[in-house]
């Protein structure tokens, strides 16, 4: 569904991604691990059309590199950003509308199943987005991207600064999002829960992947772990 | 009393105008980050327009006619100027804006002469409206205030009812988050700063009657719409309001008083008084009225 190839990313004149090569099939949660500053922020905006970058992104068969973010959006690939990037001054609905692509196509998402997942959601729909609490804006980025109906969705450390009950819940909106069809490219800091969910596993370093495969692998492999992800 | 009533009615009637030509300076700025100093320019080609379609088939039609075509020419020059300058960064943007001010003013020079144009009220609009106390109020002075909370309120409507006006709110502070939304982002510039054009343009359409048509008129009010976004605060909308109000009253009622400081008329000293609050302002309050960025 995804196959990514040889990708190299600037910003200016700073050479980050050194030819990144990764994979996504379909309905599958493939992880991308690694240390901070290893560059995984920038191969899933490098992805989307978001950073200057050369190299090969077929989605679904189609070359995405050099579209404009919006084009890839609309082709069918969703991100949702690091650092809960809500919009503040709008409510918890408005910001789901947003989401949405058109008014007139409406995809496998609506409020309503978001509001099921999470009912705190629900309390607060009417409410201005920048008030909400760390992980209600987290649970709202992820909402916000599936409203716009994605069939691979990338999803930027939805985890960091999560209370461990929040945690559960993002991992069971991870669940609801495989159960419907939709793959996942799930960036994590969280060893445990790329583990626990994903089929396969990237570990970057420096720009570049430098391992991969299962979560077996992963733990049968200690000297991966200790070079690439422990610190 | 009745002065200051007048005077007061005076003052906001401008004041509105004023904010018609700062709130899409204010919007353009706080998206894109470009100062247009040719927003006053737009202003200019509203009032030329006015006057050449009201000449041939008359002020009504021209009330909606010369903000599109301004509108239009708006556009025009975000997709192909002002987008490829982009890439140079802002100090070519700024340069091309200003460029395009001069060109503008070239252009007036031009097609209708160096000197003003007989761009009159329309007769319906002629006469008093009421009268107070012994001074008569202009139906038009009415007209103008009734235009401009008109455009006021459709504004905000746009703003905060429509989707395309969420787009924009958020692409203010999160452009990026919501171009990979699949928003077309740099359309939506294209939008807001041809919107912000026709916006100066119908302006133009009101003011250029009420006051005076000349090519001179974009260099006059220019930098009173940029003391206002200063003063309200860059990219603020409700302080470029609020500025825009005060500022009209302030130069409304300073020309009309006669009183006199070591022998400088306040009236004389009108022009300068905008400024000299801007100045005031950046010493004691950078981020401006409502400002929330500072510097
Ligand atoms: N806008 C930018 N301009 C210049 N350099 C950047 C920019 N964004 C990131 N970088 C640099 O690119 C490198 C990779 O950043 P990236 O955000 O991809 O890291 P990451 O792996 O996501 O780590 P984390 O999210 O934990 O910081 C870092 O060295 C960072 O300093
Ligand atoms: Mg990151």
């Amino acid at each position: 569904m995804l196959e990514v190839r040889d990708l190299n990313a600037y910003y200016g004149k700073s050479h980050i991604l050194h030819g990144v090569h990764l994979s996504v099939g379909d309905g599958e949660i493939v992880s991308l691990l690694g240390r901070n500053g290893v560059g995984r922020s920038t191969t899933i905006k490098s992805i989307m059309g978001m950073v200057e970058c050369s190299g090969s992104v077929k989605f679904k068969g189609e070359e995405m590199v050099g579209l404009k973010a919006y084009r890839v959006a609309h082709k069918g690939l969703g991100y949702v950003p690091e650092n809960r990037d809500i919009f503040p001054t709008l409510t918890v609905r408005q910001n789901l509308l947003l989401g949405r692509k058109s008014t007139r196509k409406t995809g496998r998402w609506k409020d309503e199943d978001m509001f099921e997942l999470f009912p705190r959601l629900k309390e607060r729909a009417d409410t201005q987005a920048g008030v909400l609490s760390g992980g209600e804006q987290q649970m709202l980025t992820l909402c916000r991207t599936l409203m716009g109906d994605p069939e691979l969705v990338m999803i930027d450390e939805p985890t960091e600064g999560l209370a461990p009950k929040i945690v559960e819940q993002v991992a069971g909106l991870f669940e609801e999002i495989k159960k419907r069809g939709i793959s996942i490219l799930l960036v994590e800091q969280k060893l445990a829960i790329a583990l626990d969910i994903s089929e396969r596993l990237y570990v970057m370093g420096h720009g570049q992947i430098v391992f991969e495969g299962t979560p077996r692998d992963m733990r049968e492999n200690a000297a991966v772990r200790k070079e690439w992800l422990e610190v | 009393m009745e002065f200051l009533l007048v005077q007061t009615l005076n003052g906001i009637s401008y004041g509105l105008l004023l904010f018609m030509l700062s709130s899409g300076l204010t919007l353009v700025f706080s998206l894109m980050g470009v100062l247009n100093f040719a927003h006053a320019s737009f202003y200019m080609l509203g009032a030329y327009f006015a006057y050449q379609v009201s000449t041939t088939i008359g002020f009504w039609p021209a009330l909606a006619i010369a903000p599109v075509l301004v509108g239009a020419i708006g556009m025009l020059v975000e997709r192909w100027g002002l987008r490829t300058v982009h890439r140079y960064g802002h100090v070519a943007e700024l340069l091309f804006t200003f460029g395009l001010a001069y060109l503008i003013e070239e252009a007036v020079h031009l097609v209708w002469g160096r000197s003003s144009v007989e761009y009159r009220v329309p007769p319906d609009l002629d006469g008093p409206l009421f009268t107070i106390f012994t001074s008569q109020y202009p139906i038009y002075r009415g007209f103008m205030m009734l235009v401009s909370v008109a455009m006021l309120v459709s504004i905000w409507l746009v703003l905060t009812r429509t989707r395309i006006g969420l787009v924009i709110q958020a692409a203010l502070t999160h452009p990026q988050t919501v171009e990979a939304l699949g928003h077309n982002v740099p359309r939506v510039f294209m939008l807001v700063f041809g919107g912000g054009a026709a916006l100066a343009g119908l302006a133009g359409v009101i003011g250029g009657n009420a006051f005076v048509t000349e090519p001179g008129m974009a260099a006059a009010v220019g930098p009173i719409i940029f003391v206002i976004v200063v003063v309200g605060g860059m990219g603020s909308l409700a302080g470029a309001f609020i500025a825009s109000l005060l500022i009209g009253c302030m130069q409304t009622f300073a020309v009309s008083l006669d009183w006199s400081l070591a022998g400088i008329t306040i009236a004389q000293a009108a022009p300068v008084l905008p400024y000299l609050l801007m100045v005031l302002l950046l010493i004691f309050r950078p981020k401006g009225l409502m400002g929330t960025r500072e510097g």
